[in-house]
């Protein structure tokens, strides 16, 4: 498990290590997102999945990618999108991952872009924000802290009100970006 | 010259004639419709939906689809490795019920699952916990609810994703079925809170 994820994050170095010349140049802000409130909820019991959500901006000058992440209490993460037509509810996983425009906001909710837990290892808890990483092509893992949000929520903050008092968005922008290139 | 704007007057007229009668026609028709509905008559093309099934309910008892003869339910079909809609409806539903009281009783709702390889009894009897008491889980052999899916013309498909896993593609209407066990109404994701209430309202009123 350690070896597959220190391979995968060799991997990835060597990626940005590849297309780094590009923006390693002045200290600039080629590659920068800024996630915002990322929330989960609290699931019934004996599920296996849940669900993520955010505010992703990329603050950067080039698009960038949210390819996936991990998330501590879940096996793995995959980015889904979730539609209705027709009365039917479909669900996609969201191959190449979603593409952020410079300067462009998507936002991770109910009913559109999430980020679908596979393989619950823990139930989330109201009070107990739960850490993971988001993983984007260029701007590399971001440490995010989700706050679990009453179950049926539709968003955070939604009616009943947080146990925990855990206001803050859990970010601590910019310190976890990946070192690029140099 | 004159002849000519009195001709292109009465031709607006004439249209402005069209455009009333047809709007008068279409107020009628939504009137007539309106008016059905009230009266509790169903659907367009109600009868097509709901059949016989035999399934299997979250206590691990059969479940046949005679119990539902001449009670009021909703049904809608879901599983249990679902992220979003089929928690958020069940949690609706819990919510309308508690705001229903004791009136929706006589009001049964059923979750049916599309995944019984996954959701056995016990399963949805653990996940259902979480909701009110008046909800059921159903699941089956995978012949006994590709039956039930039949009947209810409900789309379910399953779609791989990594890892051998799979998650599932499904209608996501609940179905209120009537005491004659007539399609009365449904009730949708899309739609806010208040209506949803009020079919439901109607529907353990009307019985």
């Amino acid at each position: 498990m350690t070896n597959k994820l220190s391979a995968a994050l060799a991997l990835v170095l060597t990626g940005v290590a590849m297309v780094a010349p590009g923006q390693a140049r002045a200290g600039d802000q080629a590659a920068g997102v800024k996630i915002e409130k990322p929330w989960t909820r609290v699931t019934p019991p004996g599920a296996k999945v849940a669900a993520g959500f955010m505010t992703i901006t990329n603050t950067g000058s080039q698009a960038d990618r949210l390819v996936g992440g991990s998330v501590s209490l879940a096996k793995r993460i995959e980015v889904h999108e979730m539609s209705m037509k027709d009365g039917v509810m479909r669900m996609n996983e969201v191959a190449n991952g979603i593409e952020i425009a410079p300067g462009a906001t998507v936002v991770l909710k109910p009913g559109g872009y999430h980020l679908m837990f596979l393989g619950l290892t823990a139930a989330p808890k109201q009070g107990e924000p739960v850490k993971g990483k988001m993983k984007f092509e260029k701007a590399g893992e971001m440490a995010v802290e989700f706050t679990v949000a009453p179950l049926g929520a539709k968003s955070i903050g939604d009616g009943d009100k947080m146990t925990g008092g855990h206001e803050k968005d859990g970010m601590d922008h910019g310190s976890h970006h990946m070192n690029h290139g140099k | 010259m004159a002849a000519r704007t009195l001709l292109s007057r009465i031709r607006l007229a004439l249209w402005g004639l069209v455009a009333l009668a047809a709007f008068v026609a279409g107020a009628l028709l939504l009137g007539h419709l309106q008016e059905a509905a009230r009266q509790g008559a169903s659907l367009p093309g109600a009868a097509r939906f709901g059949g016989d099934f035999e399934l299997v309910d979250h206590n691990g008892q059969a479940f046949s689809s005679e119990a539902l003869k001449g009670k009021p339910h909703a049904i809608f079909f879901g599983f249990t490795h679902c992220p979003d809609i089929c928690p958020t409806t069940l949690f609706e539903i819990t919510k309308h019920l508690e705001e229903l009281g004791p009136k929706a009783n006589g009001l049964k709702v059923f979750f049916v699952s599309v995944d019984p390889a996954r959701d056995t009894p016990e399963h949805l009897k653990n996940y259902l916990s979480a909701f009110d008491s008046r909800i059921t889980g159903l699941t089956g052999t995978q012949e006994q609810v590709a039956r039930a899916i039949k009947a209810y013309r409900v789309f379910a498909e399953k779609v791989p994703t990594g890892d051998d896993d799979y998650t599932m593609n499904h209608t996501a209407i609940v179905y209120l079925f009537d005491g004659q066990g007539t399609l009365a109404s449904t009730l949708s994701w899309e739609e806010d809170e208040k209506t949803r209430l009020a079919k439901l309202t109607r529907l353990a009123d009307r019985g």
